[in-house]
């Protein structure tokens, strides 16, 4: 048998089984002989590739930035093979109940004083960038504003919405004068009716930022070869129009993929080093991260 | 809302946000331009460029912005997910049964649950359904049918006067008693027949469906009266025979829908819809006089539904006239060693039909309920030949019908 192409993810919800069982199926059907390992959080997914445990693994952002330091550490190169269309581009938002005093996008003095709510330690989208973004506008938490975090199982990078839907509902009960989430999960909270229409206001928007990619380390296993460029033509073959294929992109939150992309990662990278979430050689920093 | 500048057509959200409905007027200003068209947005809510932006991601499709005389202008690429996914959809007929091409002749199990003229989606489930060819179930009359079992649905609390006062000698009453416990037992055979096909029964032939929905609630109303009836003098049920059971049975087990149609609808309750006429005129009571005629005419469609489907399926088969011969024949043959009609409920229908318990009024319902007989077979015959058999051999089927008259 065909050693397959071992890919690692992190199950951040049971769906995660379903998603992997069918891209399995696919490649099979392919001729590709493709398996998958699942973790409970990214720093072991990350560590696991490091030590050959898997070829490629299914990044975070934020796991995208520590393996691209733990490799450079080691004199290798890690590789964004893939990304869905709705990795690119994405922002984060800081949203206040329509009666805020907070004045439009931009001007937050408003909100100096006030409870900010937070997504997981971890999450790029609702924690680390939304941090940064405070931050380079002189907002500091601790002295111009209490920061409170909305936890939800830490090690998934905030993968798990559950930390920005419990700030979404603590904004809405008042407990909290304003809170960060990512753009998407404002309009599906709003959906959710979470957030009731026209009783919120956004007032900062996040610069734009990348989400997860394939992450492949050159030199290290079948990844950076021949099966890593079948691998990525198989997954950018995959058609929305193809019945058997669309409910695995719908489950993943896609309608195609993309050749992976670098350069939608600064910010965060900014904001690992302006929190210390980890130092240069991808070690990690923060002494409250339990995962 | 909606006006033309420059070249490329341009929306204006106002003040509403996309938390709050703005992605509609969005999504139909897209509709109106092909995938990779362009269409510019702008608003004034707080934030609605980043709403703008989410929403354009999950839904496929590209949006750029630029301040344009100090205004935020968005420039929205439709994608093509929401087009991809109805490409190779599936269309399910088309809803008015009127229309050309609108029943299939074969019903898809890819077309599921959906509304007969849906565009189904390529991919939904395989729902199976067993009975999904319309040669199999089909009656033109049906959607008619059931409009009419719609208007003439009546409520048993008020369509019948319970406290109409009477009083019957013991032993008629009693005899009342035994028959709608036999009348009971038949029409909780014609309930589970057309159940069963029911939830067999490909929802493609919407008119089908209602019809033999309606054609259970029917039956359900049945028991409840005849129930009532019974409980009326305060008695309880009577008596069950084995070879009344045998015979329902025989219904029950056959699986094929139009034999099963011809042998419950067309000979078993044609044959009670006599039954229930003959109540009518001559049930000793004022109550069973009522209840005879309601449900005579709530079986009387039954048993044009069967006639209609009948006369289509040998219409387009006339070949299986000789399959529903075999039917009967089967179905004599395998009733051979029971009894038929048990004696019970024979004496009690002429005890019905005499009123009272004296050598003259049993003489006068004893040649009724043999009068009764004759016409049965004489309806049954008169069916037959509607359904296109010969003279000698409709009244030879006639003849080999249940003893059981269901």
């Amino acid at each position: 048998m065909v050693k397959p192409l071992l890919m690692g993810a992190v199950a951040y919800a049971p769906k995660v089984v379903t998603i992997w069982e069918g891209f399995k199926e696919y490649f099979r059907r392919h001729d590709f002989e493709f398996d998958y390992i699942l973790y409970s959080n990214y720093e072991r997914q990350v560590e696991a590739q490091f030590d050959g445990s898997i070829d490629l693994a299914w990044n975070s952002p934020l796991a995208w930035v520590r393996a691209d330091r733990m490799a450079r550490a080691r004199n290798l190169e890690a590789h964004a093979l893939a990304m869905r269309d709705t990795d690119r581009d994405l922002s984060s938002v800081l949203v206040v109940r329509s009666d805020s005093r907070a004045g439009t996008t931009g001007e937050l003095s408003a909100l100096a004083g006030q409870v900010i709510g937070f997504g997981a330690l971890d999450s790029p989208q609702a924690n680390l960038i939304p941090r940064d973004h405070l931050r380079n506008r002189g907002l500091l938490a601790g002295r111009d504003y209490t920061a409170q975090r909305f936890d939800e199982l830490g090690g998934k990078h905030g993968d798990h919405i559950g930390g920005e839907r419990a700030a979404a509902l603590a904004l809405m009960a008042g407990e909290i004068g304003a809170v960060w989430m990512i753009d998407g999960n404002y309009l599906a909270f709003s959906r959710e009716g979470i957030l009731p229409a026209g009783a919120t206001r956004i007032v900062a928007r996040s610069g734009s930022y990348d989400h997860c990619n394939f992450t492949a380390i050159s030199g290290i296993s079948a990844a950076s070869g021949e099966m890593a460029a079948r691998f990525t033509e198989l997954l950018l073959a995959m058609n929305w129009q193809n019945t058997q294929v669309r409910p695995l992109l719908e489950l993943e939150g896609l309608k195609a993929w993309l050749p992976g992309r670098t350069s939608g990662y600064d910010l965060l990278i900014r904001a690992v080093d302006d929190e210390k979430f980890y130092d240069a050689e991808g070690n990690i920093f923060a002494t409250d991260y339990r995962y | 809302m909606q006006k033309e500048t420059f070249l490329l057509p341009i929306i204006d959200i106002e003040n509403l946000g996309l938390d709050a409905g703005a992605h509609l007027l969005i999504k139909y200003g897209l509709r109106e331009i092909p995938p990779g068209g362009q269409l510019r947005v702008v608003g004034s809510s707080p934030g609605w460029e980043a709403q703008l932006s989410a929403w354009c991601r999950a839904q496929g499709h590209d949006v750029s912005m630029l301040q344009q005389d100090g205004h935020l202008v968005a420039t929205v690429i439709r994608g093509d997910a929401d087009t991809g996914r109805w490409h190779s959809a599936l269309h399910a007929g088309r809803s008015n049964a009127e229309l050309t091409g609108a029943v299939a002749d074969k019903a898809l199990s890819s077309w599921g649950l959906a509304a007969r003229g849906a565009t189904v989606e390529a991919g939904a489930p395989d729902i199976h359904f067993r009975l999904n060819r319309k040669d199999e179930i089909w009656a033109d009359t049906a959607a008619v049918l059931y409009a009419q079992a719609v208007t003439a649905q009546w409520n048993p609390s008020t369509a019948i006067d319970w406290n109409e006062p009477f009083d019957l000698p013991a032993v008629v009453e009693d005899a009342v008693a035994q028959l709608m416990t036999y009348l009971i037992e038949n029409e909780v055979a014609a309930l589970v027949v057309p159940a069963r096909f029911l939830g067999q029964l490909h929802p493609h032939f919407r008119e089908i469906q209602a019809l033999l929905a309606i054609q259970v609630a029917d039956e359900a109303r049945h028991i409840e009266v005849f129930t009532r009836r019974l409980h009326l003098k305060g008695r309880e049920p009577a008596l069950s025979t084995a070879g009344g059971q045998a015979s329902l049975k025989t219904l029950l087990d056959e699986s094929d829908f139009s034999v099963a149609g011809f042998l419950l609808s067309v000979l078993g309750e044609g044959t009670f819809v006599s039954l229930l006429n003959f109540l009518h005129v001559h049930a000793p009571d004022p109550v069973t006089r009522q209840i005879a005629r309601l449900t005579a005419r709530d079986e009387a469609r039954h048993v044009a539904f069967g006639m209609s489907h009948l006369l289509w399926r040998l219409q387009q088969e006339p070949q299986f006239r000789t399959r529903l011969a075999n039917a009967v024949q089967s179905r004599n043959d395998a009733l051979a060693n029971t009894a038929g009609l048990n004696e019970e409920v024979f004496d009690a229908l002429i005890l019905i039909a005499a009123g009272k318990f004296t050598p003259q009024a049993i003489a006068a319902g004893y040649i009724r309920v043999q009068q009764l007989i004759v016409d049965m077979a004489e309806g049954r015959r008169i069916r037959l030949e509607r359904l296109g058999f010969e003279k000698e051999d409709a009244l030879h089927l006639a003849a080999l019908h249940t003893r059981n008259f269901m």
